[in-house]
């Protein structure tokens, strides 16, 4: 199951790289961000079933901070 | 005898006016005695090994070890006491001469530090630490020469001995190094040691090695073609021109070579060449100063001349007999250098008090100043007589021995007889010019003018002294190294067996039958008082006007004054082509074109083109920034899995 897994990853992180790149929407480029973040994500998932729980770990810190990011913009938004 | 080294080392640079004279003459005196008790020490001790002193390592370079070392021997013990002792006599004469001079300190201070470097050049017990001394005593004749520095013509002339010397001084460096590689040692005792198994006999390296120390010589002591310079450092004050310029520093050539006689005895072409120069230089530099007005000219072109005789000596093998000249010469040129200084100095005095404009130096607005200093002119005849070969002064003895050995190598081959020939003509020359200009110094007329004529006198007794002692030197020096013919005779020549012991075996031994001896001894002296008498008979000094009513000299009268155009031929070959070459080639096309062109500028207008090419990428868009960052990336994350 390694090889898929990490296939789809790259996939979705070289189309975050794409969007970042290409797009000139705020929004877009933001959600490409998380794209990117989600597909290293699934890369640590996919890796800790070979080499133990840590990587699961720094998936739930991965999205505490992704989370914390769409909070500040959304705030941002609102003072904006 | 160990802090005898250490002594001359304490040479101070006085400053205080006051002091100046008891220190800078005190030192000299004090240097004297010390060398005194360094060379009785040495005739009592054992006479093979020279007495070595280290000092401190200098350069420890791969298997290059030098020292600072000096070594007292048989030959550095003459030069010793004729640099200390000659060195004295002409301090004590300058604090008279010197008095009135605003740079009275400096004067001294160069003067000591002259001394010094000599010193070191003629005690240094290896090739460098003689280097060292060799460029000290340029360097102080380069300041001492351009002395009265306000005056351009005598700062030129320091240059001009300064570069001049730079020539020869650079032959002395490739010799150096050559001598080096030969026997990978720069010790005067290792390299004459190992002289003998490392070269062969005539060969080219051995040859090629005396022939850049030679160079070097020719640089120092003056001799054809690097003999432009001496006369023009006349422009330094008196005293300077006879310590310098005609007792020591010009005659370490002849000490150098003279040193190295082991590596010129195996290299019988250099030692030709050598003596064939020398021959030269003696005829050549003797016909100019048949012309010349200035006094001091006169005495240069006869320090030249008798150089060219120390030269011959040497480059015969007759080492002894070199050396033996230039301590005879040392003591009747310093007399004959400092006897014009004090007529150049009474002269100056009247010529300072009438306000006069005529020059002091030239001989044709002195005249018949025998009647106002006639201690000065007794003491400059004996001085002359001994230049000219009169025996049994000094000169004559020294001379002859140097055309006797010449004649003895003229049954070998014809070229030294050649030499013979040269040497004679040079020495009927010789008496001729000196005694021309004894005639129109001291005699005839006085041609100074009325209101100046009541300002002569004689020198002041600090001045004549010194002369009196020369004198005395002058007239007994001849007894050192009498020929074979007299019983004590060659006291010099055994003194110094120990030098030259190793280049005797080189040399054939020199044979004249005794009558031989007697008739070229006759012969000399027949040559002199010829010379002396031609002078007198066929010049009228009562006749002779004054500088400013003289004619134009026509024909070869004026090619000898103008010194057959050696110096405008100079300027014409090297100078001009130098300074069109500097000017159109290095300086429009090379300085201009290639170093401020392309080096200079060229890097600027880079940088300017590298600093654009930057901004290129501060496009101030995101996207721009991003996209790089992404390329870096992937170039690094190739990076690191290509290193795994």
């Amino acid at each position: 199951m390694l090889a898929p897994a990490l296939g789809v990853s790259a996939i979705l992180f070289s189309i975050g790289v794409a969007g970042v790149l290409l797009r000139r929407n705020v929004i877009i480029i933001f959600m490409c961000v998380e794209l990117m973040l989600n597909a290293v994500n699934l890369t640590f998932i996919a890796l800790a079933q070979q080499l133990g729980p840590e990587g699961q770990v720094v998936v739930f810190f991965v999205m505490a901070v992704a989370a914390a990011e769409v909070a500040v913009w959304v705030l941002r938004q609102m003072a904006g | 005898m160990g802090f005898a080294a250490n002594g001359w080392l304490s040479f101070f640079r006085p400053n205080a006016k006051t002091a100046v004279s008891a220190i800078g003459v005190g030192v000299l005196i004090a240097s004297f005695a010390v060398a005194i008790a360094v060379v009785t020490g040495l005739s009592g001790a054992a006479h093979e090994a020279p007495f070595i002193i280290q000092l401190w390592s200098w350069m420890p370079v791969g298997d290059l070890q030098l020292d600072i070392a000096f070594q007292v021997d048989q030959l550095s013990a003459v030069m010793l006491l004729v640099v200390t002792g000659v060195g004295s006599l002409i301090h004590i004469f300058s604090v008279g001469y010197m008095r009135t001079d605003e740079g009275y300190a400096r004067y001294f201070a160069y003067l000591n530090l002259f001394v010094f470097f000599m010193l070191v050049l003629v005690l240094g017990s290896s090739f460098p630490v003689l280097f060292i001394g060799w460029e000290g005593v340029g360097l102080c004749s380069y300041l001492l020469i351009g002395f009265w520095y306000t005056d351009n013509a005598n700062a030129d002339a320091g240059k001009k001995a300064f570069v001049m010397n730079r020539i020869g001084d650079f032959g002395l460096m490739v010799a150096m190094f050559m001598i080096y590689r030969s026997t990978g040692s720069l010790d005067f005792g290792a390299v004459f040691d190992a002289a003998p198994t490392a070269f062969t006999v005539g060969g080219a390296t051995v040859t090629l090695i005396t022939m850049f120390l030679f160079l070097g010589c020719v640089g120092k002591s003056a001799q054809i073609p690097l003999f432009t310079w001496l006369p023009d450092a006349m422009a330094g004050p008196t005293p300077v021109s006879a310590l310098i310029h005609a007792a020591t520093m010009v005659t370490a050539g002849v000490y150098l070579v003279a040193r190295s006689n082991v590596l010129f005895a195996m290299a019988p072409v250099s030692s030709a060449v050598v003596a064939g120069v020398g021959a030269l230089t003696a005829l050549f530099a003797a016909t100019i100063a048949l012309k010349q007005w200035d006094i001091k000219k006169v005495l240069a072109y006869s320090t030249v001349s008798q150089l060219g005789y120390m030269f011959m000596g040497v480059g015969l093998g007759a080492y002894a007999s070199g050396v033996f000249h230039l301590m005879t010469h040392a003591f009747f040129k310093a007399l004959l250098f400092l006897g014009s200084g004090s007529v150049i100095h009474a002269m100056h005095h009247a010529h300072h008090a009438t306000h006069s404009k005529d020059d002091a130096q030239d001989m044709r607005n002195m005249g018949g100043l025998r009647g106002f200093m006639p201690w000065t002119a007794a003491l400059m005849w004996i001085a002359t007589l001994a230049i000219a070969g009169i025996p049994p002064l000094s000169g004559f003895f020294s001379k002859d021995g140097v055309l006797a050995v010449a004649f003895a190598r003229g049954h070998d081959a014809p070229i030294f007889m050649a030499m013979w020939v040269v040497g004679s003509a040079a020495a009927l020359l010789t008496a001729f010019y000196m005694t021309r200009m004894m005639l129109y110094t001291f005699h005839g007329t006085n041609r100074t003018g009325v209101q100046e004529r009541k300002h002569l006198h004689e020198a002041p007794w600090s001045m004549t002294g010194p002369l009196a002692v020369l004198a005395v030197l002058a007239i007994g020096g001849g007894l050192l190294n009498l020929p074979h013919i007299f019983p004590g005779s060659g006291w010099l020549e055994h003194w110094l067996e120990p030098v030259t012991a190793g280049s005797a075996s080189y040399w054939g031994a020199i044979h004249l039958e005794v009558g031989t001896e007697w008739a070229l001894l006759g012969g000399a002296t027949a040559v002199a008082l010829a010379g002396i008498i031609a002078a007198v008979v066929l010049l009228k000094p009562g006749q002779l006007p004054r500088a400013a009513e003289a004619a134009e000299e026509r024909g070869w009268q004026r090619v000898l004054r103008d010194k057959y155009y050696i110096d405008e031929l100079y300027d014409a070959l090297i100078v001009r082509p130098l300074v069109w070459l500097s000017r159109r080639v290095l300086w429009r096309s090379v300085d201009d074109g290639v170093i401020d062109g392309a080096l200079v500028n060229g890097s600027a207008k880079l940088t300017k083109f590298l600093g654009w090419a930057g901004t290129q990428f501060q496009t101030g868009r995101v996207g721009t920034y991003i996209l790089f960052f992404v390329i870096g990336a992937l170039v690094l994350i190739r990076a690191v899995m290509s290193q795994s």
